[in-house]
């Protein structure tokens, strides 16, 4: 995949992906990211268990029926690509039961050092069960040149 | 008003850290599992998943402030965590502003490995 191709792909809408906030996944992560501890596992006053701040990236992987189809759907390898840059505007909160659609644009294609690096900004809006908006992400993603198939 | 600070350390990155984050966050990406195909990649070893480190941040984040009291929160990786790296987050807390009807503080946030160097670069909005 060549930077031309890739820059042309700008605006690719990708396969969009539901995925349920489970307890015991959720658990896992919490887990895996040493957060045994409450108050972040515990339930609130109405004992609705919310979710860390970065699980909405994972719950996307989680549920997807190819968890690097955010980068295999426009010719990209997964071992390519490192992470630039993350970021999560929060709307409303998530919690254990909810059931979260994830629609994912390529939302621009950009180069750095003269053409060697290519950023890849994709933007990700979160909504819930009853159609409400609790995210906006922004992940971006850099390719080296060298990496690039021809 | 005192100002917040936010500290945290976390214990030193193990092979068996990464392997739990990969089957826990769904990101089974091979360089972060297996030596060879990181070498492949052009790393002398596996390497701490990004968002690994970003959740740690969070944690740093959620030990101060309730997780429904957080607005915003972004990072940008700047280095790569390597297997025994130690990381401790840092961030300091901007004046308290009025924003979309509520009290807002900005955290500026580093975390950095046992020699200083600067991993992810970070901020979180949090409302009081």
């Amino acid at each position: 995949m060549s930077a031309a191709r890739l820059e042309a792909l700008k605006g690719h809408v990708f396969a969009p992906v539901t995925a349920l906030v489970d307890e015991r996944r959720l658990r896992l992560f919490n887990r895996a990211i040493g957060e045994a501890e409450p108050p972040t596992t515990a339930g609130d006053a109405e004992g609705r268990v919310p979710v860390p701040p970065t699980y909405l990236f994972c719950l996307e992987m989680l549920d997807a029926e190819n968890p690097f189809a955010f980068v295999e759907e426009i010719g990209v390898e997964i071992t390519q690509i490192l992470h630039a840059g993350q970021d999560f505007t929060y709307h409303a909160p998530v919690h254990v039961g909810d059931r979260l659609h994830f629609t994912a644009r390529l939302a621009d294609v950009f180069h750095r050092k003269r053409g060697q690096l290519t950023f890849l900004v994709q933007e990700i809006e979160v909504a819930n069960q009853h159609g409400c908006k609790v995210a906006d992400i922004v992940r971006t993603l850099v390719l080296q040149h060298e990496s690039l198939a021809a | 008003m005192a100002s917040i600070e936010v500290h945290k350390t976390f214990p030193p990155m193990t092979r068996e850290t990464l392997a739990l984050y990969a089957g826990a966050s769904g990101d089974s990406n091979p360089v972060h599992l297996d030596a060879e195909t990181a070498r492949r990649a052009g790393f002398p070893d596996i390497f701490a998943q990004g968002m690994l480190v970003m959740a740690y941040m969070g944690r740093a984040v959620t030990d101060k402030f309730p997780i429904d009291r957080l607005r915003r929160f972004s990072t940008r990786f700047l280095a790569v965590t390597q297997l025994g790296d130690e990381l401790t987050c840092r961030g300091t807390a901007s004046e308290p502003r009025d924003e979309d009807g509520e009290r807002r503080v900005t955290i500026e946030l580093a975390m950095t490995d046992q020699h200083g160097e600067i991993k992810l670069a970070g901020s979180a909005v949090v409302a009081l």
